[in-house]
């Protein structure tokens, strides 16, 4: 992905079904469908949701824009072209597009490259790099604005994602890390402050904002990454906990180190915004949105229960302040290959 | 020159009682309001914004601004009708979102100075 980047100096949408490419690299989102001439799908199941926006216009209806550019062309290469059947086993909706290809994409690549190399003049080769040091501006300022936005919130309690993301980054830099949970639901916080540049680095997503996958995946890949001694690094929604929380005893049993960071919003709080958003278009019961979403009276503590599962713990933490200390702490546990929990009090998002 | 006149005489019209209608707002209801009716949970409890909605904290929206931003928003947000909190309600929010403290400059935070010089 980096060579191909690099080769045509076009900027790189991850969307984060694994970990596709380096977060620190210039040309790393730091363009967009609107604006592009080519767009290329490089297995990417959903390319509708690419190409189009939706925005939603009542309490159940969704208006879809296509946002490329009208002569833009649309090509994708994807493994999943190859296993249709009928459609009524396939799932998502088509995209139209101008060229696809049937292929496994990382298996193409070489090809590409060496494609895209031999059609580049010199002429085009400094046009190409004229682009590419706009778009590492275009780069560079995106970083900078998520580090300002991202100390909005600092010092609040309960504890903003942000803050979560960069006191973690702060005691995993230096190690041999990996993420073993999604970014949907902190705001993306670890892609935009930490630097992900090994593909394990991160596992990728859940895929339709499936909940309850997130915990056995995340014991599952720390169980991969307990041979390589890495540090895995799961950040623990609430609401998915509770599909499956036995698999704490799963982990604590087969002494699989990981450390485990609690974003305990103490809501199901997908459905939590979703409700409310349909109360608001449907103009009542917005004060009640909570009934059946908000995981409170009592409220959960995730650390009696890791220590009930045999699992090192610490929490709650609503003092930001605290969480620091309390990450240093459970590593040195992760370190000396058991599991570990930290219960931190969150903002929703 | 009379089609002028009944603009302007229109104009004072409404603006008169529109000055006379917004009351100061009542942070501390405010806070209750922001929690109750939701605001919290797209924009955040510190109104830092996130993934869901953007920051409210600190904004230059004076309180008819946000009203008229809440009742005809742009993006994902529904709109939120005078049914369901009213003028004087969203002024109270106003009221509390001004309460919310400004952001340091990461500069002035040691982990985010770190990410910032890297």
């Amino acid at each position: 992905m980096i060579q191909l980047a690099e080769t045509l100096q076009a900027p790189v949408l991850d969307r984060h079904f694994r970990m596709n490419f380096p977060t620190a690299h210039p040309l790393y989102g730091a363009g967009n469908v609107g604006s592009a001439d080519v767009v290329l799908g490089l297995e990417v199941p959903d390319m509708w949701f690419v190409t189009h926006s939706q925005t939603p216009i009542n309490r159940m209806g969704m208006q879809a824009k296509r946002i490329t550019k009208t002569d833009a062309k649309v090509i994708t290469i994807f493994a999943g072209d190859l296993f249709g059947k009928s459609n009524y086993q396939d799932f998502g909706r088509y995209d139209e597009v101008d060229l696809a290809i049937a292929a496994d994409a990382q298996a193409t690549l070489p090809l590409l490259i060496e494609e895209c190399r031999k059609l580049i003049t010199s002429d085009r080769k400094a046009a190409l790099q004229q682009r590419g040091a706009k778009l590492a501006e275009v780069s560079k300022r995106n970083r900078e604005r998520d580090i300002e936005q991202a100390a909005w919130g600092w010092d609040a309690s309960p504890v903003s994602t942000a803050r979560m993301a960069a006191e973690l980054w702060n005691q995993i830099k230096t190690e041999d890390w990996s993420l073993v949970s999604d970014l949907t639901f902190v705001s993306n916080w670890p892609g935009r402050l930490w630097d992900f540049d090994k593909p394990y680095h991160f596992i990728g997503g859940h895929g339709a904002y499936g909940v309850g996958y997130g915990a056995p995946a995340a014991v599952g890949a720390a169980l991969a990454n307990k041979k390589h001694g890495r540090i895995s690094v799961n950040i623990q929604c609430d609401g998915d906990l509770n599909y499956a929380p036995g698999v704490l005893w799963t982990a604590a049993h087969h002494r699989i180190p990981m450390l485990n960071v609690m974003h305990n919003n103490r809501a199901y709080h997908q459905e939590l915004m979703y409700v409310e958003d349909m109360a608001a278009r449907a103009r009542r019961g917005v004060e009640r949105a909570w009934i059946g979403t908000a995981i409170t009276d009592p409220n959960i503590d995730y650390a009696t229960m890791a220590k009930a599962y045999g699992m090192f713990s610490e929490g709650p933490i609503d003092n930001p302040n605290d969480l620091g200390p309390a990450i240093k702490r459970a590593i040195e546990v992760v370190k000396k290959g058991e599991p570990a929990m930290i219960d931190v009090v969150t903002q929703p998002r | 020159m009379k089609r002028l006149l009944l603009l302007a005489s229109f104009a004072a019209a409404t603006l008169i009682p529109t000055m006379s209608q917004t009351p100061a707002g009542d942070a501390a209801n405010g806070k209750k309001l922001f929690l109750r009716d939701g605001c919290y949970q797209c924009h955040g409890y510190a109104g830092q914004g996130g993934a869901a909605g953007a920051r409210i904290a600190a904004i230059g929206l004076n309180a008819q601004g946000l009203i008229r931003y809440v009742r005809a928003p742009g993006g994902a947000m529904p709109a939120f009708t005078d049914k369901v909190i009213t003028d004087q309600e969203l002024t109270d929010v106003w009221a509390y979102l001004q309460t919310m403290p400004k952001a340091k400059a990461p500069k002035d935070i040691p982990l985010l100075n770190a990410l910032e010089k890297k």
